[in-house]
């Protein structure tokens, strides 16, 4: 037995310390004990790995070697595979050819529980957690109790030992706190703290700050950093070149499903790291963007929504990019939702084109030629059992229609025209969205968005988890986008891209428009300044 | 809008095409080889099934299921169900039978009074539904119950018989030797194809069932498509009412009971999902005639029809099992 249950503590896994008074004695104990029986073979050796889905090669031959107690950072574009082969290595996914060798023996591939018992576990972007259940039941999912089914659960117990566990982490979280009043930070440490009772050897972070304050990140370092010294490896997915830099001892890149190369991440900087993973050099991520600032589409008058945000107030003009800037919870896609009719508010107006407009729904917000591209592109954006044409197709549905019955000539061009105006990579038309890569699939909310022919278009952190190539290509599409009169708000929280791409910034702090900046005054600590404004 | 790039390879093209046809089709042609081999296995085990006297009472006897079954898919697929269907086959034959003794209206007008109860009935389902924001298993629990304490309150709890030639003629005629039932099926199996695959409305309803907030996002209205799903299932419903009630020449407040059970299953077994999102007519109207077929070869291998329920839950449970290994094998 390998892994902890709560009856029963199996003092062989370095994370086991139970007796130890301090985390810092315990890491020194550790490091004694971890360097005794650390073997110099890889963790994880992975050989030829292929994967193929409907035709498309995920995975093309791909090697990986992780070795014990080191950061090995996993970078590539959108669709570069990263996902596929993470997949595979929890068991998600079955690969068509090739080897895995983790601790010494065959992967079993395919099989989440044993690979989880072997000691491969992942934190996903998306957190795998149960809200209704505490933090050490959450710990202990699945793991309840040495009995049977029906055995006896002692929630006392588990509450002890995840706390003894948190404790030793350096993270302040009640074990006996419902999951759902966490914040995001916080269910990310208890999936830590699940990864690290479970015995992981090797832990697969997918994106792991996307959500995270600075202080939060630094956390989750010192964190990495303790599980290195106890010889725990971690993969670690992410498109932030300062993380990548900041934290991993080594970086592979992959490309189109194809390995690229493996580099310790000193011998690299962010130029070569770019050339890598795009194969060219990025000269310029902002392209240069002429404003053309037309006549005023939106207007928004003392919007305001309880708890959520207060007397907002701001214009964006046809051909004008306005910037929405702020920390997590200034309230930004809370206003995003109100303009779009997804919330009402419950004072204020919205004005479309110098016209009093009543958004009541999305479907009013649409014909007042508004477009919205959620943030969560999963729960607001597409259809996953639509195809790409039928999800591109989908908000204009009608004009491609006559007397109720779709016009298959007309939809299919249009979406077709889509498909090639945005290079969205697809196996066909009919491909239905889920098979797509993360970028490829925002793309297709885009083109949706597009297809319905706004004034305005709200873009909701269009560039959240995708890597630096799709990234560039979104820039030029906005600005695009302006040049042929589209009034356009972006909501994002990566400063460089605000200050890149708007022509004024508004900020936020804590629901309260706290500034608006023209392009000129709108520098990252102006930005940062404000949106810390109490 | 934006400047149109290079089209799309050709190759690629013909890829997604393959794979469309083999993703999509899979659990409809499923089910249709399911059906080949039962009515193949059946022609060599007793040498009635495979006469045309026999396929067409089979038909006809699938006809009235696989109209509730049309109806029902359309909500399925909304990621809605409805479960008041069979007491709604009570309520609108009912209402037919009153308005059809001879020499007091035209035929016209029970045929019309009995779809205008159905549509009534499935409006009140859909408007109950979309304001209470309750599951539709429970509001449709609640209306089956009521729907047949209806029934019985406009009967006055008796058949009501004595129903004129020209109304019998609906389920009990024939056109050219084809019975009245099979006529009406095709034509409704073609017109409710038509709405599901062909309008705005069908796709509407994909894009509710397949992920309700992103169609809410993209701008359908939730309530009215689900008004209108629940509203054409009553509608079908009314006219299984009538064609049964015609059949049996007779308006039965007690008629229908448990039919709701079989036509939720030949939608199932048809390949449409409970959770919502995806279906075909085709496929129901297969796994309606599936069904049909079963029971038919069962009562000509003189079955009796205590195992025959039994067989039919088997399959019910097989036709779903396999439908989702088969998605499980797509999804990985």
């Amino acid at each position: 037995m390998r892994y902890v249950t709560p009856s029963g503590f199996v003092g062989k896994g370095p994370w086991l310390f139970y007796n130890l008074a301090t985390p810092s004695e315990l890491m020194t104990t550790n490091l004694l004990t971890q360097n005794m029986t650390q073997s110099p073979t890889p963790i994880l050796q992975v050989q030829n790995l292929s994967k193929t889905f409907a035709g498309v090669k995920a995975l093309d031959n791909v090697p990986l070697t992780v070795q014990r107690g080191e950061v090995h950072a996993l970078m590539g574009e959108n669709g570069a595979g990263k996902s596929t082969l993470m997949k595979i290595l929890i068991g998600l996914h079955t690969p068509d050819a090739g080897e895995v060798i983790f601790d010494g023996h065959p992967l079993p591939y395919g099989d989440v529980h044993e690979i989880l018992k072997r000691g491969i576990s992942m934190i996903h972007q998306e957190l795998q957690v149960v809200p209704e259940l505490t933090v050490a039941q959450n710990i202990f999912l699945g793991r309840e109790t040495t009995g049977g089914l029906f055995s006896r659960l002692n929630d006392r117990r588990q509450e002890k030992e995840a706390g003894l566990l948190l404790a030793q982490m350096g993270v302040d979280i009640r074990p006996g706190r419902k999951m759902k009043h966490l914040s995001v930070a916080e269910m990310q440490m208890v999936e830590i703290a699940k990864a690290i009772s479970n015995q992981a050897k090797v832990i697969i972070m997918d994106e792991p700050t996307s959500a995270l304050s600075d202080k939060e990140v630094a956390t989750l370092f010192r964190i990495i950093g303790e599980l290195k010294q106890n010889g725990v490896a971690i993969i670690y997915i992410s498109h932030k070149m300062e993380e990548i830099f900041a934290i991993a001892d080594t970086i592979t890149v992959l490309r189109d499903g194809q390995y690229m190369d493996t580099q310790p991440a000193a011998g690299l900087n962010r130029n070569s790291l770019i050339a890598m993973m795009v194969g060219r050099e990025i000269d310029s991520l902002f392209p240069e963007s002429v404003p053309r600032k037309g006549q005023e589409v939106l207007s928004v008058r003392n919007l305001s929504r309880a708890g959520k945000f207060t007397d907002i107030n701001f214009t964006v003009h046809e051909g004008e990019v306005l910037g929405l800037a702020g920390l997590m919870g200034a309230g930004r896609t809370e206003i995003a939702r109100a303009i779009f009719g997804l919330d009402r508010p419950e004072r204020g107006d919205i004005y479309i084109k110098g016209q009093k407009a009543d958004i009541r729904s999305p479907q009013d917000a649409i014909r007042n030629g508004i477009g919205y591209v959620s943030e969560d592109r999963k729960a607001l954006g597409f259809i996953p059992g639509l195809s790409v044409k039928q999800n591109i197709t989908l908000a204009s549905l009608p004009s491609h229609a006559k007397g109720g019955l779709i016009q298959d000539k007309a939809e299919t061009e249009a979406a077709a025209k889509m498909v090639a105006d945005l290079k969205i990579k697809t196996a066909g038309m009919h491909q239905k969205v889920t098979y797509l890569s993360g970028g490829n699939q925002q793309k297709v909310v885009i083109g949706k968005v597009l297809l319905a022919s706004p004034d305005l278009i709200i873009l909701d952190e269009p560039t959240r988890g995708i890597d630096i190539g799709a990234k560039s290509e979104i820039y030029k599409l906005i600005n695009q986008l302006t040049a042929h009169g589209l009034a356009v708000i972006m909501i994002s929280s990566e400063l460089p891209e605000i200050i890149g791409m708007s022509d004024r910034v508004v900020v936020l702090s804590q629901g309260r428009q706290t500034a608006t900046l023209s392009r000129e005054e709108a520098t990252p600590e102006t930005i940062m300044a404000y949106a810390m404004h109490d | 809008m934006i400047p149109t790039q290079k089209p799309q390879s050709t190759y690629l093209n013909q890829v997604g095409e393959a794979y469309k046809t083999r993703l999509r089709g899979l659990s409809t042609y499923g089910i249709l080889l399911a059906f080949l081999v039962v009515c193949v296995v059946l022609s060599l085990v007793t040498p009635r099934f495979l006469t045309i006297p026999n396929l067409t009472i089979v038909v006809t006897q699938v006809s009235i299921n696989a109209l509730l079954a049309f109806g029902v898919t359309f909500v399925i697929i909304t990621g809605g169900i409805d479960l008041s269907i069979g007491s709604m086959v009570a309520v609108t034959g009912v209402v037919a039978a009153m308005f059809a003794h001879p020499d007091t209206y035209p035929v016209g007008v029970p045929l019309l009074m009995g779809l205008l109860a159905g549509l009534l009935f499935g409006a009140f389902n859909g408007f109950v539904i979309t304001r209470s924001k309750v599951h539709p298993f429970i509001i449709t629990l609640g209306t089956m119950t009521m729907g047949r304490g209806l029934a019985l309150i406009l009967s006055k709890g008796r058949p009501i018989s004595n129903l004129s030639d020209a109304f019998n003629f609906i389920g009990g005629g024939q056109v050219l030797g084809i019975p009245m039932p099979i006529i009406i099926l095709v034509v409704m199996f073609i017109l409710c194809s038509i709405a599901l695959h062909k309008t705005v409305l069908g796709r509407y309803m994909y894009a509710v069932g397949g992920n309700e907030q992103a169609a809410r996002a993209s701008g359908i209205n939730l309530s009215k498509v689900k008004m209108v799903v629940y509203t054409l299932c009553g509608g079908l419903a009314g006219l299984a009412g009538i064609v049964l009630t015609s059949r049996i020449t007779t308006g039965q407040p007690n008629a229908g009971a448990g039919f709701e059970l079989n036509a939720i299953a030949a939608a199932i077994i048809g390949g449409t999902s409970t959770s919502g999102g995806t279906g075909t007519m085709t496929g129901t109207l297969i796994g309606a005639l599936l069904i049909g077929v079963i029971s038919n070869g069962l009562d000509l291998l003189n079955v009796t029809s205590y195992y025959q329920q039994v067989v039919m839950g088997i399959i019910i449970i097989g036709a779903v099992v396999l439908d989702s290994w088969n998605q499980n094998k797509n999804n990985s």
